[in-house]
């Protein structure tokens, strides 16, 4: 794992159009029974425009990120041997089928423990207006023998 | 709605098969084939396929969903992954989730979640902060 990485910026990813279907396929993916998360007229009557997405949808999003990271040159980083160790989200409004996205990575921060190294990947995903969504943050330890 | 810490508010059993897995890997993107080949899981070292730690994550707040009513009142939601869910080819998993008053503050309050798999805890500090106003 490059140590440099540590405090690095991305670009935000170009932008995703998030559908309904596919919120509706997460939702049975998870095994979501709230009707907002698949039923159009539900999720109007609760005052959404449109189904919502389950509480860990945005992990599809900060994934578009990692694969940011992972992709750098010189990451030093082997999918494989990437263990996930925490996750968080942090929501300003949820994510709405129709919303168009997109998630800007920041490595906030890169520890070597014992070999390995531990990632704090923090995704801060906006809407078309700019406007914060939801910030994704995944720890992600990342063995040495990589 | 009047909350007081402490209280148990849902607990739900959920049922894994592989069949759950791929359909979270087809939803989510996540195609590590650790979570659908026995052969490639055992080749990095594990005892055998596991559970995406996200669709642990994923289904372990939807007892928070069902007993608070919309999904959009979840506002925070955080989890670190301690023990890997196996999920044997025949017999699958059983992931039971425990939903506790954490704190209660003005607007929100702070559910605590147990996860667990054959009584071992699977998810360690799993907690989410909800609107309940």
């Amino acid at each position: 794992m490059n140590p440099e990485l540590q405090g690095r910026v991305f670009p935000p990813t170009a932008s995703y159009l998030v559908g309904r279907e596919k919120v509706r396929e997460f939702s049975r993916a998870v095994l979501a029974t709230s009707p907002i998360n698949s039923d159009v007229d539900a999720a109007r009557a609760a005052g959404y425009a449109d189904v919502v997405a389950p509480p860990t949808f945005a992990i599809v999003l900060q994934q578009l990120t990692l694969d940011q990271l992972v992709a750098v040159p010189d990451s030093g980083i082997d999918m494989t041997h990437i263990v996930h160790g925490e996750q968080r989200f942090a929501y300003s409004r949820p994510i709405v089928a129709g919303d168009e996205l997109t998630a800007t990575l920041a490595v906030t921060s890169i520890k070597t423990l014992g070999g390995n190294a531990i990632v704090t990947a923090e995704s801060t995903i906006v809407d078309t207006e700019g406007e914060h969504v939801v910030t994704a943050t995944s720890v992600l330890v990342v063995r040495g023998d990589a | 709605m009047n909350l007081n810490v402490g209280d148990v508010v849902a607990e739900k059993t959920y049922d894994l098969s592989r069949d759950t897995l791929v359909r979270y890997a087809g939803a989510s993107g996540d195609f590590n084939s650790i979570h659908y080949r026995d052969d490639v899981a055992v080749s990095v070292g594990l005892p055998g396929v596991l559970a995406h730690g996200m669709l642990t994550m994923g289904l372990a707040i939807q007892p928070v969903v069902e007993w608070i009513g919309d999904s959009a009142k979840v506002l925070e939601y955080g989890v670190r992954f301690t023990r890997p869910v196996l999920v044997d080819a025949s017999e699958g998993a059983s992931v039971t989730v425990v939903v506790k008053v954490g704190t209660v503050d003005e607007d929100t309050a702070r559910i605590d979640l147990t996860v667990t798999v054959d009584g071992s805890t699977v998810l360690g500090k799993a907690q989410a902060v909800v609107a309940f106003r």
